[in-house]
C-alpha cells in the first residue's frame, strides 16, 4: 500500500530540483557578464580535447561562472543538509551550523591555515584546508556541547545551547579577525571574507572538494534518516526501537561539521541558510527525515543560488557578501521561530 | 519468559532499587504497584533494558539481557512509556510507521504497512492517519502510541517470546479509555507468547485486570502473587499508609477498594 502523502513527497522533490535546475541556468547567464546560451554552449564545447585555449569570455565562464554557480549549490546543499541534521538531532529548530559554532570554527581553522601557510611558506597540498576547517569545526562545536552540557542531567537545554553557541562564535569569529589582521597575504586580510561569507573565489578544486564531502555526507545522512526519525519521539522511545542513540548522535554530529566546515573553508560563514531550509520544509510537508535531508539539499542550494543572485545583481556590476543576504532572510525566521515558545522550548 | 534474579540499581551514590527478584510469565498480566519513590519506574526500565543493573541479572529467555542485541531485542520487546511529544511535525501515520522499524531496512514492505492498519484499526486511530500527531487530543495521541508499540510486537517471532512493558501509560486518559485499553492489552497479553509487565498507579485497575501482582516500596518487593494475596487490608495499610475497604464489585467479578 502506497500512502498519498508519501508519492505528494516524491513530487514536490522533482519540482524542487526542476526549480533548482532553473535557477543554476540564470546563475551562469546572468552576473558582471552577460552570457547568452550560444556563448555558454561555446565555452562548454572548449572542454572537448583538442580544443585549444577559448575566448577571454569562454575562460571567464569555464573558470569563473560555472565553478561558482556549482559551489554554490553544493555549499547551500551542505548548510541545509548540514541545518536539518542537527535540528533532528537536538529536536530543535532554532539550532544550525552557524549557531552552535561549527561555521565561526571553521573559518578559524581555514584562517590559521591560511595565515601559517602564508607566513611559512610551505606548499599547501589540496586536502589541507579542508582538513583545518574541519578540525576547527569539530573544536568550536563539541566546546559548544560540552559547555552547554547541565552537569546533573546530561542535557542541554536549548537557552544554554544559543548562549553558549553565542560567546564560543565571538570566540572564534575574533580569532579569525586576528588572523586577519596579523595576515600578509591581501586575500586573507580580507576578513569580510570570512565573518559573511563569499562565493568569489570558487574554482573547480573547491568545486570537487565541497561536492566529495557534501555529496558523500548527503547520502550517509540518509542512511540513518530512520534513526533520526524515531529520535524525534524521544530518546528513550528510540532507544527502545533499537537505536543506539550515542552512536547516532556522534555519526551525524560528526557528518555535520565535515560537510558544513569543508564548504565553509571555502566560501567563509554564511549563517542562517540551515536554519531556514529545514524550517520551510516541514511546514510544506511534515518532518520525515528521508524527505527532509534530501529536500534540504535542494531547497538550500536554491536559497543560495537566489542569494547569488542577488548579491551579484543588487549593487551590479559591484557585489555584496552573500552572507548579507541570507542574513536578511534568515534573521526574521529566525525571530519568528524564538517567538513561537511552545514550540521552540 | 522474564526473569529479574536479585537486581540492584545505583544512581548518584543512592540505592534506588535492591534485592528485586521476580518470574514474568507469559500469557499472564503482571502489573507493578507502590507508593511515590517506590521504585516502580526504575524497575520497569530495569526489566526493559533501558537502565542496566548495579547489580544482579535481567533474563529473557534464558539469556541475559546484556547479551542481546539492540536490534535483536527491538523486534520483540516495546515499551508503552507516559505521553510522548513531538520535536516536530509528522503525521499519525508516519508515528504508527515508526514500530516496525526495527523490522525493515530501507523501505517498509506490504506486509509491514498491512500491520501499521491493523493496529490502527484495533486502536480506532485509522480514521486519523494523515492528521498531524500534535494537532490531535491527548487520550488520541495515547492511542496512536499504543498503536506504534503494538505494531512493533504485533506478530510472534519464530523463536522466543515478545515482551510488552507499559510504563505508567494510563496518564492522561479518561476512564472510558483507561478501562478500554487495559482490555487491549490483556487480549493482547492472552498470546501463549507475550510477556506483559506494566506499572498503573490505580489500585482498582491493578485489581481488576492484573494476574499477579508486584507490589513494591523502599526500593524492594513488598509482596508478590495473585490479586487476592496481594492486595490484603494489612499489605496496602502497610505500604499506602491508607485505610482500605473492599466492596464485592456488583457485577460478582472481583472487589472494589475504596479508600478513607
Amino acid at each position: 500500500m502506497t500512502s498519498p502523502s508519501r508519492d505528494s513527497g516524491h513530487r514536490l522533490l522533482f519540482v524542487l530540483l526542476l526549480v533548482l535546475c532553473l535557477l543554476m541556468a540564470a546563475s551562469v547567464c546572468f552576473g558582471a557578464i552577460d552570457f547568452s546560451p550560444a556563448q555558454i554552449w561555446r565555452a562548454l564545447g572548449t572542454l572537448w580535447p583538442g580544443h585549444a585555449g577559448g575566448t577571454l569570455n569562454e575562460r571567464i565562464f569555464m573558470d569563473i561562472r560555472l565553478p561558482r554557480a556549482i559551489l554554490c549549490v553544493l555549499t547551500g546543499a551542505a548548510l541545509g543538509v548540514g541545518g536539518a541534521l542537527m535540528q533532528g538531532l537536538f529536536r530543535n529548530p532554532i539550532v544550525e551550523p552557524g549557531l552552535v559554532g561549527t561555521s565561526s570554527g571553521a573559518a578559524f581553522g581555514a584562517a590559521i591555515f591560511f595565515v601559517l601557510t602564508g607566513m611559512l611558506k610551505f606548499t599547501a597540498q589540496p586536502w589541507e584546508l579542508p582538513v583545518a576547517a574541519c578540525a576547527g569545526g569539530i573544536v568550536a562545536t563539541y566546546m559548544v556541547f560540552v559547555l552547554a552540557q547541565n552537569k546533573a542531567t546530561g542535557r542541554s537545554s536549548i537557552v544554554m545551547l544559543l548562549l553558549t553557541g553565542l560567546a564560543v562564535n565571538a570566540l572564534f569569529l575574533s580569532g579569525v579577525g586576528f588572523m586577519a589582521y596579523i595576515a600578509r597575504d591581501p586575500q586573507a586580510r580580507s576578513i569580510t571574507f570570512w565573518n559573511l561569507g563569499t562565493l568569489s573565489g570558487a574554482n573547480w578544486h573547491a568545486v570537487t572538494t565541497v561536492g566529495l564531502t557534501t555529496i558523500g555526507g548527503t547520502l550517509l545522512a540518509l542512511r540513518y534518516a530512520k534513526q533520526l526519525n524515531a529520535l524525534m519521539i524521544g530518546e528513550e522511545e528510540a532507544i527502545y526501537l533499537g537505536v543506539n542513540v550515542n552512536r547516532l548522535k556522534w555519526i551525524v554530529m560528526t557528518i555535520n561539521v565535515v560537510i558544513v566546515a569543508v564548504a565553509t573553508a571555502f566560501t567563509g560563514v554564511i549563517a542562517f541558510v540551515g536554519l531556514v531550509v529545514p524550517h520551510i520544509l516541514r511546514m510544506i510537508k511534515g518532518a520525515e527525515n528521508r524527505y527532509l535531508i534530501i529536500g534540504s539539499a535542494l531547497v538550500g542550494g536554491i536559497l543560495l543560488t537566489l542569494a547569488d543572485l542577488v548579491a551579484r545583481l543588487a549593487l551590479h556590476p559591484a557585489e555584496l557578501p552573500i552572507g548579507i543576504v541570507t542574513s536578511v532572510v534568515g534573521v526574521p525566521v529566525f525571530i519568528s521561530l524564538l517567538r513561537h515558545r511552545e514550540y521552540v522550548f | 519468559m522474564l526473569e529479574a534474579i536479585d537486581v540492584s540499581y545505583r544512581a548518584g551514590g543512592r540505592e534506588l532499587v535492591h534485592g528485586l527478584s521476580a518470574r514474568f510469565e507469559p500469557g499472564q498480566l503482571h502489573l507493578i504497584m507502590g507508593p511515590n519513590g517506590a521504585g516502580k519506574s526504575t524497575f520497569i526500565k530495569l526489566l526493559s533494558r533501558l537502565l542496566r543493573p548495579s547489580g544482579g541479572r535481567v533474563v529473557y529467555a534464558g539469556r541475559d539481557a546484556a547479551e542481546w542485541a539492540d536490534s535483536e531485542l527491538a523486534t520483540r520487546r516495546a515499551v508503552l512509556s507516559q505521553a510522548m511529544e513531538l520535536a516536530f511535525p509528522l503525521s499519525v501515520h508516519e508515528v504508527v510507521k515508526m514500530g516496525r522499524y526495527p523490522h525493515f531496512g530501507g523501505r517498509p514492505s506490504r506486509h509491514d504497512e498491512a500491520i501499521c492498519q491493523e493496529v490502527m484499526d484495533f486502536f480506532d486511530v485509522a480514521v486519523l492517519a494523515d492528521r498531524s500527531y500534535a494537532t490531535l487530543s491527548g487520550g488520541e495521541q495515547q492511542r496512536v502510541n499504543f498503536a506504534r508499540v503494538l505494531a512493533q510486537i504485533w506478530e510472534p517471532m519464530p523463536q522466543g517470546h515478545r515482551y510488552l512493558f507499559l510504563d505508567e501509560p494510563l496518564t492522561f486518559l479518561d476512564i472510558r479509555h483507561q478501562l478500554d485499553f487495559m482490555k487491549k492489552v490483556r487480549a493482547f497479553g492472552r498470546a501463549p507468547d507475550v510477556v506483559t509487565v506494566g506499572v498503573v498507579h490505580d489500585l482498582g485497575l491493578a485489581a481488576r485486570f492484573a494476574d499477579r501482582l508486584i507490589l513494591m516500596r523502599d526500593g524492594g518487593i513488598a509482596a508478590q502473587g495473585p490479586a487476592e494475596t496481594v492486595l490484603t487490608r494489612d499489605l496496602v495499610r502497610a505500604v499506602f499508609d491508607v485505610e482500605p475497604s473492599f466492596v464485592p464489585a456488583s457485577d460478582g467479578r472481583g472487589v472494589h477498594l475504596v479508600f478513607d
